[in-house]
């Protein structure tokens, strides 16, 4: 199993690297590889945010900046062993960059592009801040006086030997991320982020929690490289060179994959190495922008991902992949329990409503969910049905009213939170993790919504078992791209129940599928209902809806037009009218 | 710190006015292709700055005069933004896929334009430059009332077309719901083709104001990035008199700024504004 392999393969690099210095190699190599390692760490640090959560950083130099005016402060104004400093410069690197992401991922309306472009003005207003303030002033920093620690036969060894061992560090951390749960919660954020939301995963804190791991280690590559280049200037440290080279090279390489970005690494460094000096030092970069306009024409995925498409590189989607044994089925069969709908309230919603620029999508809504009851939510379209579930759910936040679950209000909670308390949701029109395997889809709701698996082996063993219950096990190594659209309804399904949630909100599960995937997935739904799961039931098929509910609430342009029995509900005139219109006669 | 006097602080707000209107003009065509197009278009800049020395040199070498070479400068710009959006067009490229692509074709202008023309920076000496007059206490120099006039016209102008004309209509329409527009008979190929090159084309007009008013080097473009993008932001995308209006604003901030502490403070100030926004009114930036 390769799941130990690798690691134990990275630090086996480490070690033979380490020996080189003893062979009494000419300076040049050495040089040659401490760049080779320098970038390694920037472009691989950088990715375990921009490229495992998509949010892409332009300000990963304002980060390794921050380390090495750290180490270059300490060690030359403060004279702090060297050595020492280097915790330092990870530390304060990471708190300039959990306070940047405090601030900006608190803001909803910021993706992709405009953190892109945030980050890049922090590399200004950092170079402005250092540059005025006795940091550096504007004169630079000397570290010329700074005795370099004796770890190798040659300063230059030393130097070799430290970033070394943080390139280790780094791969580490970028590999373990990759194949854990936190890993897997930061591809749910970069396919789809309020699913990710949705399906329990804390996207705030996570998207912080991996811009302090990739912040942390370009400082520490940034406090090294102080020492390298022994005179540290704002013009030379806070330039777009860091994040220019670090996205070519992680692009090049592959941002999914956790050694994608070092191998683009060494690949550039050595691409560089050919055109230094002079003139060429110009071209060189006129050639990276052309590898960089060329590969995001040509090559998106990078090399590893167009390697994993021709399925060599599966190692890594292989690795953990869980040992089929044949599980027993998660829902007790049907009839095994006779269910006697209990009164006993679940949900309780008090006054709830929600507006849109002064349209009432909800007005004081209130309405009970029993235990163990499929409560059908009808209406015509617009009368709120689906703004009710994204309200009880999380996705908004209520302008007014109570969501009491279980004794607990939840009302304005995120929606990891209300996730996290056993409420799941599917959407109308299916939001898959684009990029992720089926498999890995459901195993993200069943480690992080309700109450949740600590490991990624376990969420994926418990997601088989939903795979199997909803007739999906067969795909569960493919992309939801090629599933149909039932398949794609039913993946929804699976992830809704991953989590073993109190109460599922299942909006418009049936709508596009033909009579008989419909009646299959009644069947489903009814077993579903008989474990004991609580259902509220968005449909049009009026069929099912009659076959399947227990009780019925009937919404009209944003509040409760009637509540009962589905026959009586039904008949009533108010309901009549408002889906056939009045009567004149 | 000690406060500066009135003249001084007014000589300040209006040539705070003055580079507003450059980052208003530069920010126009960015703005106009990110909010209609929904291409980040980092390579606006190196048109710019392209555009900048093509006119230093015809001027500074073969004295042409520096508004007249305009008439080549423009359609020049003109093809090469839509043979950009034929790229990203082409190729389906994703907003952020263009910021990256354009960013890779700034790396290749600035190696093309050190190799032509150093990393030193180079000045235009032109009669322009030269002619000045007073207000009162206050002295106004020529290259830079002209960029404020050709950007107030340039903005109403585009602001009008989008707002009056079917072409604007079209163009807005596109913007909010592609499938739709096409589906009502907008020629989309046709209209972006010609709303990149527009925009392209006004970049270059501001690479020329540029060159009129201050030293320009290569690696500076980076300089502008930020601010531009500020403005942007702040006017909102896709409008055509936000990014002036903002330009305005963070150039007088940036002025007033320099005037009261040292002029070294000045970038943190659209970086400050901008991050306000963000906070306060979270719902202006999509």
């Amino acid at each position: 199993m390769n799941a130990r392999r690798v690691p134990a393969g990275i630090v086996a690099a480490g070690l033979l690297m380490g020996a080189l210095p003893f062979l009494k190699l000419p300076a040049f190599y050495e040089s040659f590889l401490y760049l080779a390692l320098f970038w390694i760490v920037l472009a691989t640090s950088w990715n375990i945010l921009s490229g495992y959560a998509g949010y892409f950083s332009f300000g990963h130099g304002a980060f390794f900046g921050a380390g090495v005016y750290t180490s270059a402060t300490l060690a030359a104004k403060f004279n702090w062993p060297f050595l020492w400093t280097l915790p330092m410069a990870a530390l304060v690197a990471a708190a300039i960059g959990v306070g940047v992401g405090a601030v900006v991922f608190r803001v909803r309306g910021v993706r992709g592009e405009v953190f892109a472009l945030l980050t890049l003005a922090v590399t200004f207003v950092l170079a402005t801040i250092v540059g005025n303030t006795p940091i550096d002033g504007g004169p630079g920093v000397y570290l010329n006086a700074v005795p370099v620690p004796k770890l190798g036969p040659s300063p230059t060894s030393s130097l070799y030997l430290m970033m070394l061992a943080a390139a280790v560090v780094t791969l580490l951390a970028s590999w373990a991320i990759r194949h854990s749960r936190f890993g897997a919660g930061l591809f749910a954020i970069h396919d789809d982020e309020d699913a990710a939301e949705v399906m329990g995963v804390p996207t705030y804190r996570w998207k912080l929690a991996a811009l302090a791991v990739s912040c942390a280690l370009a400082g520490l590559a940034g406090g090294i490289h102080a020492l390298f280049i022994s005179y540290v200037t704002t013009a030379e440290t806070f330039n777009l060179t860091v994040p220019l080279t670090v996205v070519l090279m992680s692009i090049l390489g592959g941002t999914r994959h956790w050694a994608g970005p070092a191998i683009g690494a060494v690949a550039i460094t050595c691409l560089l190495f050919a055109f230094t000096g002079g003139e060429y030092a110009v071209l060189g970069k006129g050639v990276i922008g052309l590898i960089l306009v060329i590969g995001i024409l040509f090559m998106p995925e990078g090399v590893m991902g167009k390697l994993r498409r021709k399925g060599i590189g599966s190692l890594s989607e292989g690795a953990a992949r869980p040992h089929l044994h044949p599980h027993p089925n998660p829902l007790p069969q049907a009839g095994e329990g006779v269910r006697q709908p209990a009164s006993e309230v679940l949900l309780r919603v008090n006054g709830l409503s929600k507006s849109f620029r002064g349209l009432k999508a909800l007005s004081n809504v209130s309405l009970e969910v029993r235990k163990g009851e499929i409560l059908g939510l009808l209406g015509p379209n617009g009368s709120g049905k689906s703004t009710f579930i994204n309200v009880v759910s999380g996705h908004y936040l209520p302008n007014g009213g109570e969501v009491w679950l279980d004794g607990r209000n939840i009302a304005g909670l995120p929606a990891h939170e209300i996730a996290r308390a056993g409420i799941a949701r599917t959407y109308q029109i299916p939001r898959p993790f684009a990029q992720m395997s089926v498999l890995d889809n459901v195993a993200v709701a069943a480690m992080y919504a309700g109450r949740g698996l600590p490991s990624l082996d376990a969420g994926r063993r418990e997601a088989m078992q939903w795979l199997e219950f909803t007739h999906l096990a067969g795909k569960a190594q493919s992309l939801p791209g090629e599933l149909n659209l039932h398949q794609r309804k039913f993946l929804e399904l699976a992830r809704a129940l991953a989590s073993r949630p109190k109460l599922v909100l299942l909006d418009e599960v049936l709508c596009g599928l033909t009579p008989t995937e419909i009646q299959s997935a009644v069947e489903q739904i009814r077993r579903i209902r008989d474990q004991g799961t609580t259902i509220v039931f968005v449909e049009h098929v009026m069929d099912a809806v009659m076959a399947l509910t227990d009780r019925l609430v009937v919404f009209d342009q944003g509040s409760m037009l009637a509540e009962g029995a589905p026959r009586d509900v039904m008949q009533s005139p108010a309901v009549m009218s408002a889906y056939l219109g009045v009567a004149h006669a | 710190m000690s406060f500066p006097s009135w003249t001084l602080l007014s000589q300040s707000v209006l040539s705070g006015v003055f580079a507003g209107a450059l980052y208003g003009l530069l920010g126009l065509g960015l703005g106009l292709s990110w909010g209609l197009l929904r291409t980040i278009n980092l390579a606006h800049f190196a048109f710019a700055f392209l555009s900048a020395y093509i006119c230093y040199q015809l001027a500074a070498v073969s004295h042409v005069d520096p508004l007249l070479t305009l008439v080549g400068i423009v359609p020049l710009m003109f093809a090469l933004g839509a043979g950009l959006h034929w790229l990203t067009d082409r190729f389906r490229l994703t907003p952020f896929s263009s910021l990256l692509l354009t960013f890779g074709c700034m790396g290749i202008v600035e190696s093309l334009m050190q190799t032509l023309w150093t990393a030193d920076p180079r000045k235009l000496e032109s009669h322009y430059a030269e002619m000045k007059f007073r207000l009162g206490p206050l002295y106004l120099p020529i290259p830079e009332v002209l960029t404020l006039l050709l950007a107030v016209a340039i903005t109403v102008a585009v602001w009008a077309v989008l707002r009056f004309t079917d072409l604007g209509k079209a163009l807005r329409a596109s913007a909010e719901d592609a499938p739709v527009a096409a589906a009502f008979g907008i020629n989309q190929r046709r209209n972006g083709f010609l709303l990149a090159g527009t925009c392209s084309a006004i970049a270059g007009i501001a690479g020329v104001c540029l060159a009129l008013s201050s030293s320009i080097s290569p690696s500076q473009m980076y300089a502008w990035v930020g601010v531009v993008f500020a403005a942007v932001m702040l006017g909102g995308l896709g409008s055509a008199l936000g990014p002036l209006v903002a330009g305005i604003v963070i150039g007088v901030s940036e002025a007033v700024t320099m005037a009261v502490t040292s002029p070294s403070w000045a970038p943190l100030v659209s970086f400050t504004l901008l991050i306000l926004i963000l906070l306060l009114r979270p719902g202006r930036i999509r």
